[in-house]
């Protein structure tokens, strides 16, 4: 016996006990991630996330939700189901990366180039 | 009448429409029926009070009109010149997602026109405005088609809420005295043409969402002449209540 009285969980007819078992297209509602591009050609940053029955609402909602203030020139919204991700017990993969300092990108010297070029070009 | 009579009646009608609709959507702040729609419906008639803000502006620039917020809040209703189409109480949220299809779509064949107006201010405010109704409308569409496309009994809904809204909608469209003038001036292009268009803009998603569009077969006029419905003045007691307490004062 099902006694909510949240009216999504009602409209599920969880009482119904004939065994069939229907979510109507637009009824089970998604999360969205959302991801903010402050100016063109930047990159697309994440924000945070809106639930909505599919992409197009998600969109229009993370226009209101996310791209009413501050500058915004695009959003991209993709469902929250479809990223992959590691499992938290996996992040002993990254554990050594500290060490791995011979990775990191600090020696190289070309930043004074890429300044004396850029003061050239102006 | 005199053109800059005209002009002034034009920017009224238009103006009470934005404010009063602006205030009804604003009602629902709080209530929407997800939090993200809640947002985004109080944002746009955020959206609404700022172009009656901006059409007041032109009345109080161009004319020597009375400061925007003591015109928005000490008239009474006789002198407010909106339809009654946005007067009308918020209902549930099919009549007032309906009444936002049809009035956004309505204002954006408005000021489409008014991006070719000879009165320059109008050509301006349009290109101000563009971009807001383009998300009101994509909004506005979404939702139909959306609602229209979830089951047998929201579509009927829908339904019922395109037949309640629609004659008075007409009314967004009543004609006014000196239509002739402002069409000849090329202030713009008068009523009837503004109906045609806004048929054509409404057509395509009213058939995509399956709804059936009813004859307009008695608009709902008075709004324009300063005859309303109850709720207007029931409205505007509430809407400019605070600020009659001191009209003086500096906000």
């Amino acid at each position: 016996m099902n006694d909510s009285l949240d009216p999504r969980v009602n409209r599920l007819r969880l009482d119904k006990n004939d065994g069939s078992f229907k979510v109507e297209e637009g009824e089970n509602w998604n999360v969205f991630e959302v991801f903010h591009q402050e100016k063109r050609g930047a990159h697309h940053e994440h924000v945070g996330c809106v639930h909505a029955p599919d992409a197009n609402l998600a969109l229009i909602f993370a226009k209101e939700q996310f791209g009413r203030r501050k500058k915004c020139v695009n959003l991209w919204v993709v469902r929250s189901a479809d990223i992959l991700a590691f499992d938290l017990e996996d992040e002993d993969m990254f554990a050594n990366n500290p060490d791995k300092t011979y990775r990191d990108a600090s020696g190289f010297k070309v930043m004074e180039k890429i300044n004396k070029f850029k003061a050239h070009t102006k | 009448m005199q053109l800059q009579q005209a002009i002034q009646e034009l920017i009224t009608k238009m103006a009470d429409d934005e404010l009063v609709i602006g205030h009804r959507n604003s009602e629902w702040t709080g209530l929407g029926p997800v939090m993200e729609e809640d947002i985004a419906f109080s944002s746009m008639a955020q959206d609404k009070i700022g172009h009656a803000l901006a059409l007041y502006r032109i009345l109080e620039e161009h004319f020597g009109g009375t400061h925007p917020d003591q015109f928005a809040f000490l008239r009474n209703a006789k002198d407010f010149r909106c339809c009654h189409f946005v007067e009308m109480p918020i209902g549930s949220y099919d009549f007032s997602l309906m009444r936002h299809f049809l009035f956004d779509h309505a204002e954006t064949v408005r000021y489409q026109a008014l991006a070719q107006s000879k009165f320059a201010p109008f050509q301006h405010l349009a290109g101000k405005v563009k971009g807001e109704l383009k998300y009101h409308t994509l909004h506005a569409d979404a939702w139909i088609i959306q609602l229209c496309t979830a089951g047998e009994d929201s579509r009927w809904r829908m339904q019922a809420a395109l037949d309640n809204c629609f004659q008075l909608a007409g009314g967004l469209f009543e004609p006014g005295p000196a239509e002739d003038l402002l069409i000849a001036e090329q202030i713009y292009p008068g009523e009837a043409a503004l109906y045609k268009q806004w048929l054509s803009h409404i057509s395509p998603v009213i058939g995509k969402a399956g709804l059936v569009l009813p004859e307009m077969t008695s608009p709902v006029y008075g709004g324009r002449t300063g005859q309303h419905t109850p709720y207007l003045q029931q409205l505007l007691n509430e809407m400019g209540e605070v600020f009659r307490l001191d009209p003086e004062a500096t906000w």
